[in-house]
């Protein structure tokens, strides 16, 4: 899968951002190919979710751009960037807890929703039937698809740390996507699992046709999923290219050698994941 | 477990009352409410009047502070705006009466969208003051605007006429406001089926990340607020054609506690809840005042008793918030839970 020379579906150019005194992000820049996996990944507190934050419009950046689909996007409010179709899931979950598993999926559906208040309170014409919609897409094609059937009445709280990542996941899949982010959609889980996610990562990309944006630290996965990897460091973008590339960069090497992970590293870089298609 | 991935099956899993059990029961529950005025005698026909009342104002309140997580203590303001517009309609206009309760829920819910402006910047206590500082100055109004108010001697309100009927007995109002009330109870539990209710509760669980996830925050809080105080007015356009009289002191702080205190109690964020909870805050005080009027006690003795009562409904209050935080409820569905696996586990 090499996207070529195809215009950019995301880019990011010259992106600041502080925290006080904190420089999160300075002068970040790069593309993400349209159908491509793009992983952004760096060391603890590298900004990497600071990144994400900022694309999603939660953090206002100082200075920079970001275009979407060739607009400017930059002072577009978050609800609207959702509805344009950047959908995201969080590093530390973001379920409703007070919702079911459906209702979280639907939940993320909103902004492509017509219903309004009266249509709501009577739940007749378009409220019950953009209702039966719903359901029978968010059932067909998110809920078989990421095998999610069997906890489709479950409350959120009480499932497992993986099942909720996958959860967050079918809610990302039902705003639509264009661009999907996942911020570290597989830390935390045991060997299976990372294997299950590693396989709907490919499969969104290729049977919905989404392109992926994704924070991960589990290098096996980087290096076997992504067409494009970028690297940060200390807020700043050290090294941009294919795996391969990255893999071969000293720079990369040392940032991970200063913040001790590099054994880390090494020791994945040779123990490739086995994602079955 | 589901298999089925057939439209109706869907359709029947989206559905308000899905089992059988919940039809028998509610056709159980509307034979109660269509014979109840032919049983009870006038006191208990009054206070049914009550609940339907309190029952509506309450599943507004719900709507805003038990699903959207915003905390009001201006729900009887509210009513208060739509008992004035109703009065004052009754008075100078002799508007028909479901007209006018329809203006009384518009203009309270005009009221509720102002006061709910600073919600998107205050939140839990901080709010909860704004919105008694919105009392405060609703009752000024209600106080001062004598042209529309009648100042503090208040507005007396015709009975409420349809169709040539007079609604001047407790019996007859009551078929009017057990259908109203029935309806808002509905709309609320619709809402819940739709985006538009999922929002309110992802407003309530994490704000920041529904806005991610494409809820616009501002126009969905003022949405509640809205929705809330239009319920709120309704009611108090029914509380006015109840009580027939309407004065700035009718309705006081401690009653917008009153509806808070009933969501908490029943349990916040369900529609039986609400219920629940209107039913109990107003039927247990007159509970208690069967009781003591029961024991066999001296005229003084009785008096003396009268505070005693109230300390008894508040630690009641207490208990149910200590004992089972997620209201009455709860206790309904554990029971209920406890007949449908009966006698096979107990
Ligand atoms: N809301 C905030 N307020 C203040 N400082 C922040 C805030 N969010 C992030 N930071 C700081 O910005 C820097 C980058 O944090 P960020 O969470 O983006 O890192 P990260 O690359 O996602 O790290 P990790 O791999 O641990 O998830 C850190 O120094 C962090 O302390
Ligand atoms: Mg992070």
């Amino acid at each position: 899968m090499h996207p070529g020379k195809a215009s950019p579906i995301l880019e990011v150019e010259g992106l600041t951002l502080s925290f006080g005194g904190i420089k999160a992000l300075t002068d970040v820049g790069f593309e993400v190919a349209p159908g491509s996996i793009t992983t952004v990944i760096g060391p603890n507190g590298a900004g990497k979710t600071s990144l994400f934050n900022t694309i999603s419009g939660f953090y206002k950046p100082s200075t920079g751009r970001i275009r979407f689909q060739g607009e400017d996007i930059t002072a577009t409010r978050p609800p609207e960037r959702a509805r344009l179709g950047l959908a995201r899931s969080f590093q530390n979950i973001a379920l409703f807890r007070g919702m079911t598993v459906l209702d979280n999926i639907k939940l993320g559906r909103h902004a492509h929703l017509r219903t309004n208040v009266l249509d709501a309170l009577f739940y007749f014409g378009r409220a019950r039937h953009e209702e039966m919609k719903l359901r029978q897409e968010v059932e067909e094609r998110i809920i078989d698809f990421l095998e999610i059937d069997h906890i489709r009445h479950m409350p959120v709280s009480v499932l497992s740390y993986g099942l909720q990542k996958r959860v967050e996941m079918a809610r990302a899949l039902a705003m639509r996507p264009k661009v999907l982010m996942l911020d570290e959609p597989v830390a935390g889980m045991n060997r299976e699992e990372t294997e299950d996610m590693a396989r709907f990562i490919l499969d969104v990309r290729e049977e919905w046709g989404v392109t992926v944006l994704m924070v991960e630290h589990d290098m096996g996965m980087v290096m076997d999923l992504s067409d494009h990897v970028v690297v940060l460091n200390f807020g700043q973008v050290i090294a941009d290219g294919t795996p391969a590339e990255v893999q071969a960069n000293p720079e990369v090497i040392k940032a991970y050698l200063g913040s001790g992970d590099v054994s880390e590293l090494r020791q994945r870089l040779h123990q490739p994941l086995a994602v079955g298609a | 477990m589901r298999i089925g991935t057939a439209r109706s099956s869907y359709r029947h899993d989206e559905s308000l009352f899905d089992s059988r059990t919940q039809h028998g029961w509610l056709a159980v529950l509307a034979v109660a409410l269509l014979g109840f005025p032919f049983l009870a005698d006038e006191y208990w026909l009054y206070l049914a009047c009550l609940v339907a009342i309190n029952i509506a104002s309450t599943t507004g309140l719900n709507i805003l502070t038990g699903y959207t997580g915003l905390v009001s203590l201006g729900q009887a303001a509210f009513m208060g705006i739509g008992a004035y517009t109703v009065a004052a309609l009754e008075q100078k206009l002799g508007t028909p009466v479901l007209l006018n309760l329809l203006a009384g829920g518009f203009v309270a819910m005009l009221g509720g969208l102002v006061v709910g402006l600073p919600s998107l910047r205050v939140k839990g206590l901080y709010l909860a003051i704004a919105t008694i500082a919105a009392s405060v100055v609703l009752h000024f109004v209600f106080a001062n605007w004598h042209a529309v108010t009648g100042g503090h001697s208040g507005i007396t309100v015709a009975p409420a006429e349809i169709l040539g009927v007079s609604f001047d007995t407790s019996f007859r109002l009551y078929w009017l406001f057990v259908p109203i009330t029935i309806l808002m109870v509905l709309g609320a539990a619709n809402l819940f089926r739709t985006r538009i209710g999922r929002a309110f509760i992802a407003i309530r669980d994490r704000d920041i990340s529904a806005e991610v996830l494409g809820i616009p925050l501002l126009r969905y809080k003022l949405l509640s607020f809205g929705l809330s105080s239009f319920y709120a007015g309704v009611a108090g356009g029914m509380w006015a054609y109840f009580f027939r009289v309407v004065t700035p002191e009718s309705f006081p702080l401690i009653m917008s506690i009153f509806f808070l205190a009933a969501v908490i109690v029943g349990g916040m964020g369900t529609i039986l809840g609400a219920i629940l909870g209107a039913i109990f805050m107003t039927m247990v005080p007159e509970a208690l005042k069967l009781i003591v009027g029961w024991l066999p006690l001296s005229a003084d003795a009785t008096l003396i008793l009268s505070p005693v009562r109230t300390i008894v409904f508040g630690a009641l209050i207490v208990g149910f918030l200590v004992f089972e935080p997620l209201g009455l409820q709860e206790i309904w569905r554990r029971i209920r839970r406890f007949f449908h696996l009966w006698p096979f586990r107990a």
